[in-house]
């Protein structure tokens, strides 16, 4: 995934592992093992419970948003993951085979006439969990970046 | 879809329902489906629904389980019931913070303490 900008780095130069993996449409035991992987090694280097859970948490909605609002439930498409953790934090790149969205034009799901609207939270949960989150234009690939407090 | 299969816990006592979880991560967007559709067919059956949902021994869930919850919300509001959600880990606390859905749902610390608000 050169494109990416996160250049896993197998092991080198410092990383506590890296990966990639395309995931497809519903292949729930797919995901959980690379989750299960994911979050052995983010163990391994370090993380804390806490860290792992907000880094999990964003991972899901991003996967769970590629599949559903980017690649709109096409079962022929698939979502790649890939991801390089550092002692110091991790990156993470996931890119959908959609056309992509524009995050700005993503109603705020915390004002009062949003909250009954059941959908809308995936892309506020990761900038809350995450140090940095960027979308990619044209918004099919979110990098996100996850530091460890010093 | 009954609710044992969506991995779901019911039993009804003095009237109010109490749902818990068997999972302990509402995560997979085909088993929130599940639920959602469980609870609602639930929902839909009672007049006056009161509903008392349990997270006890919930380590993880996701915006989609949110959403599942929200339209809950709106059914049981839709049939003149009561909503009660109750044993939220603070991990999990904090996303519903985060995302201001503790102002939407009535939100209690213990089953125990939710069960005495109901009318």
């Amino acid at each position: 995934m050169s494109q990416s900008g996160i250049n896993p780095s197998n092991g080198e130069s410092g990383s506590d592992g890296s990966g990639e993996i395309v995931l497809r449409h519903g292949d729930a035991e797919t995901l959980k093992g690379f989750e299960a992987t994911v979050f052995e090694r983010l163990k391994n280097a370090g993380f804390d419970e806490g860290e792992i859970f907000s880094i999990r948490l964003a991972m899901e909605e991003a996967i769970a948003n590629g599949f559903r609002h980017g690649n709109e439930g096409d079962p022929a498409k698939s979502v790649t993951v890939a991801y390089d953790i550092t002692g110091s934090g991790m990156s993470l790149s996931i890119e959908d085979q959609g056309t992509g969205f524009d995050p700005a034009a993503v109603p705020d799901p915390t004002e009062d006439a949003n909250l009954e609207i059941p959908s809308g939270r995936g892309l506020m949960l990761m900038r809350a969990y995450m140090t940095e989150v960027v979308v990619v234009p044209p918004g099919n690939r979110i990098e996100m970046r996850f530091d460890r407090q010093a | 879809m009954n609710p044992e299969s969506a991995g779901l816990r019911v039993d009804d006592v003095n009237g109010i329902t109490r749902v818990g979880f068997v999972e302990q991560n509402i995560l997979d967007e085909a088993n929130i489906q599940e639920i959602g559709d469980a609870l609602g067919a639930l929902i839909d059956s009672m007049e006056a629904p009161k509903v008392l949902i349990s997270f006890a021994g919930v380590a993880h869930l996701s915006s989609a389980a949110l959403g599942a919850l929200i339209t809950v919300n709106n059914r049981v509001g839709s049939k003149n019931g009561e909503l009660r959600l109750a044993d939220i880990d603070p991990k999990i606390l904090e996303i519903f913070k985060i995302t201001r859905l503790d102002r939407l749902f009535e939100i209690h610390g213990t089953s125990a303490e939710a069960t005495a608000t109901f009318s």
